[in-house]
């Protein structure tokens, strides 16, 4: 199973608090893997690392053997490596085909190509994935206007829209009404079987990422705890325990 | 780029207009002129400040660099520059009527082409900054050409230095530019249409949405920040070689960077218009001017008073613009989409999403 | 130029001169940034009036002078009045544009700054001005270095209230309302704070303090309506350099740029001494962004 990043030591502090801390671990190709930990543990600057958000104190970060440590986030971007925000990130003032029509991917656009229109087969691609996840209906209304979840779910297409090889995503039902995240579930697992895309997820929610993972990390204080299969993560002490104490039972999904 | 009969009318209209409007009024033919001018201010400015979001107050910069290229390569075609810009030893100068057109020509195209050079090289200083920073940034750089041109002895300094005079009769000379910025205001209100018709347009909106998304998701947002920059740069300049040409004299503070004025001018337009639509720089530059023309001369020492105030009552009351006031009205107009209400059926799959109903809560 | 340049190695007592006049004029530019910065960081408004406050500072000394009030007096007089003038400028303005992007509020700031201007001008005329205060003028060095005695009480004036401001901060309890109201304007509505209150008091105190900077302007320099959006531009040159709440580098980036223009002025000559500040601007903002590149942001 080949990696599809790589981080290897890699540690970043802003001022006096150390957010990362030699924090090395694996992505698999082709998988669906999780990143869970208590709040504060750094798993959303570890996202932000890799992304290129900001650069990194020390470490190196390698996405399909390159390493992108010092590459900037378009860069990074045009390389397939996409994420998504926990405050949900959209372009607010255009409707939502529009949306899925921009998050095209730019790897080979040259200089002309910024003056053509786009061909009808892209539309019609934005108009299936806004299908895909549900939104089809409000296709063509401005996408400041919908509401909180389903901007989530533009969000998400819109990544899907880009063809990337890896997607970060960042708390994904976060703000979800539960009876709908089944739904969600359901297509992040196809979007990473059918779609080829491998995903890393920052999850809060155990059942969902217990449902969805076929491995977890897990972060605490800015260090690595422990990794493996969800029903290894579940069972280790370690984990338990970093979560505030208590006997933390993870329901079974049913 | 579609048209449709009504959209043509219209163009059809102004087309007739404008083709008419010297000919009808020729005592205001020079207000007209400026009328058109200031529209391209306005469609220039939006490029950027209304599709981009990136609310330059500088772009009287190019305004000025295109004058000033011009008078540079008209006189200096056929006299040397600064012995002509000199206030004392000063040449009488007389131009042939070639000399003067192919200067003009010559002069023109020699604006265009600076300004898109100094475009590309501005954009590496200015487009890290956002936000307030590059309004202010691209202040900064507007009232420093004209502090530094006015110390350019070269072309004659805070003097300024006189235009070449038109080889015909004055009301020939009216009519010529007139039609330079009749013909310069309409393509260059065409350019920017058919420009945001396609890909740019988009990634041009995205920018202004979310350009740290945009950057997340692999935009080359410097190569489109450029691109705009560069067209309004390149229509700017030969605006400022027209302008220099029909005022006669080119003065660094007060003609070709009028920072505090014209520069403003085309932000409070396109916010009156409305900013980030087609026609709202339009609509906005036409009664902007139309309104200063007519009250200026009645305001004895108030005009500016009453500019910065509306400057104040249309960024606190009026953000949206008229034009963008209208699109809140009558949204169908615009082609705009609302939402009629429908029940949360987005999650739950394909098969049960029908589409819009009637009724029922919005989301 | 390069004649003024060898002066000054020829005659090394005239640094002294030009260092003096520049530390003495850029202690007033600190003043008025740190104002700024007061309202930039508490309130994210960038005004681009805070010129114009300080030139109608400086009209309001000069014009009590002009009635026999010795323009020191004056001072206090000028804060009073600005204070009560930025009051009702919050209330009618400001509040509108606090929640709005940001460029909103500069425009709004611009109109403001052009309204005064021009209600300046059309009260006192265009002209120069400056406010007599009958002090000593001392020369040292033989003549070759005068320094008014007014240059130095307006230096200890500067220092007096920027200390005081200061102290108010930190220890006042409507000091630390402001302080909590910058850091989260949120919890601190939840704590009981009236923020629209602090922010009306935050704006009146900036305008307090450019009124004080612009009665110490009109005594050692000049004032003329139109001359605000250049100091405008130096408060904000001070405080992009010297970076939001860090205040020994206001105080040094204010000193700093007083000498800076001082001495361009003296090397460059009069022409290119505009230049300076808008020059300081760019140079200033490019140097911020190679900065932040650094750190992969843009400067916002």
């Amino acid at each position: 199973m080949t990696a599809m990043i790589t981080v290897k030591d890699v540690s970043k502090a802003f001022g006096g608090v150390i957010a990362n801390n030699k924090i090395s671990l694996e992505v698999p190709e082709g998988r669906v893997t999780g990143l869970i930990g208590p709040n504060g543990s750094g798993k959303t600057t570890l996202f932000n690392s890799i992304v290129g958000y900001h650069p990194i104190d020390e470490g190196s970060i390698k996405f399909e053997g390159v390493e992108i440590s010092d590459f900037r986030v378009p860069k990074i971007a045009r390389l397939g490596l996409l994420r998504t925000f926990q405050q949900t990130r959209i372009y607010s003032k255009m409707n939502c085909v529009n949306n899925m029509l921009i998050s095209v991917n730019h790897r080979s656009e040259r200089f002309v190509d910024l003056f053509r229109d786009y061909p009808s087969e892209l539309t019609d691609k934005a108009e299936q994935l806004l299908d895909f996840v549900g939104l089809y209906s409000k296709r063509k209304l401005i996408s400041g206007d919908l509401s909180f979840g389903q901007q989530k779910l533009l969000e998400f297409a819109m990544a899907l829209m880009n063809e990337p090889r890896m997607l970060l995503l960042d708390e994904p039902t976060a703000g979800i009404n539960p009876t709908l995240i089944n739904g969600l579930i359901d297509r992040l697992r196809r979007a990473a079987t059918e779609m080829g895309v491998t995903l890393f997820v920052i999850e809060h929610n155990m059942p969902v990422i217990m449902n969805l993972a076929d491995n977890i990390y897990c972060l605490a204080n800015g260090r690595l705890l422990a990794h493996g299969t969800p029903e290894k993560i579940q069972n280790d002490e370690r984990v338990i325990n970093a979560y505030l104490g208590g006997h933390y039972l993870v329901e079974e999904e049913d | 780029m579609t048209f449709n009969w009504r959209q043509l009318a219209l163009y059809g209209i102004i087309a007739a207009a404008g083709i008419a409007a010297p000919f009808v009024f020729p005592a205001y033919t020079l207000q007209i002129t400026v009328m058109w001018v200031m529209i391209l201010f306005a469609v220039t400015w939006d490029i950027l400040g209304g599709q981009m979001g990136y609310n330059s107050l500088g772009n009287i910069f190019f305004f000025g660099v295109g004058m000033y290229t011009s008078a540079i390569v008209q006189i200096g075609l056929v006299y040397d520059v600064a012995k002509y810009a000199s206030p004392v030893g000063g040449i009488k100068a007389v131009f042939t009527q070639e000399q003067y057109f192919t200067g003009l020509v010559l002069g023109f195209i020699a604006a265009a082409l600076v300004c898109v050079m100094f475009s590309v090289i501005l954009a590496y200083i200015v487009f890290g900054l956002r936000g307030p920073y590059f309004a202010i940034g691209t202040l900064g750089v507007t009232l420093s050409a004209g502090e530094l041109t006015g110390a350019w002895e070269y072309v004659g300094g805070g003097g300024g230095i006189p235009m070449p005079v038109f080889p015909g009769e004055p009301d020939d000379r009216s009519l010529l530019f007139y039609f330079l910025g009749f013909g310069l205001a309409v393509i260059t209100f065409l350019f920017v249409k058919w420009m945001f018709s396609g890909r740019f347009g988009l990634a041009a909106n995205a920018i202004r949405d979310d350009e740290e998304k945009a950057e997340g998701m692999g935009i080359r947002t410097m190569r489109v920040k450029t691109t705009g920059f560069a067209v309004a740069a390149f229509f700017l300049g030969m605006s400022g070689a027209l302008f220099g040409n029909m005022i006669g004299f080119v003065e660094p503070l007060e003609v070709a960077f009028p920072t505090v004025t014209f520069g403003i001018f085309m932000v409070i337009m396109c916010l009156l218009g409305g900013k980030g639509t087609l026609w709202g720089p339009v609509l906005g530059a036409t009664l902007f001017h139309a309104f200063k023309e007519v009250t200026w001369t009645y305001m004895l020492g108030w005009q500016w008073v009453m500019l910065g105030s509306l400057i104040i009552i249309l960024v606190v009351f009026f953000q949206q613009g008229l034009v963008g006031w209208m699109q809140e009205k009558w949204p169908e107009m615009f082609g705009i989409e609302i939402d009629e209400g429908t029940v949360a059926v987005a999650l739950a799959g394909p098969e049960i999403d029908e589409g819009p109903r009637r009724g029922g809560a919005v989301q | 130029m390069m004649d003024n340049l060898s002066l000054l190695v020829q005659a090394p007592v005239l640094n002294i001169q030009l260092l003096l006049d520049g530390l003495f004029i850029g202690a007033i530019f600190a003043l008025a940034a740190y104002g700024l910065a007061l309202v930039w960081g508490v309130m994210n408004v960038k005004n681009l009036a805070q010129g114009d406050f300080v030139i109608m500072g400086g009209y309001i000394a000069w014009f009590l002078s002009t009635w026999g009030i010795h323009p020191i007096l004056g001072l206090p007089l000028a804060i009073v009045i600005m204070f009560g003038f930025g009051w009702v400028v919050y209330i009618t303005i400001i509040s509108r544009v606090i929640g709005k992007d940001l460029f909103t509020s500069l425009l709004a700031t611009f109109g403001l700054a052009l309204v005064i201007a021009q209600l300046l001008n059309l009260a006192f005329g265009p002209e120069v001005q400056a406010a007599e205060s009958g002090f000593e003028i001392n020369s040292f060095f033989d003549g070759m270095v005068t320094v008014a005695n007014i240059k130095f009480i307006s230096l200890i004036l500067a220092g007096l209230l920027a200390s005081m401001v200061i102290t108010f901060m930190k220890f006042s309890r409507m000091g630390q309302a402001i302080r909590a109201t910058a850091q989260d304007p949120r919890a601190a509505k939840v704590m009981g704070i009236d923020t629209e209150r602090i922010y009306a008091f935050t704006f009146a105190l900036n305008a307090a303090i450019c009124g004080a900077a612009g009665a110490l302007i009109s005594m050692i320099w000049v004032i003329q309506p139109f001359f605000g959006i250049a100091h405008s531009i130096r408060s904000f040159v001070i405080v992009t350099a010297a970076g939001l709440g860090n205040l020994p580098g206001v105080i040094m980036a204010g000193l700093g740029l007083g000498v800076a223009e001082i001495y361009a002025g003296f090397v460059f000559g009069a022409e290119l001494q505009q230049f300076t500040v808008v020059g300081l601007l760019v140079a200033i903002l490019v140097w911020r962004q190679i900065q932040q590149r650094r750190h992969r942001q843009a400067v916002q």
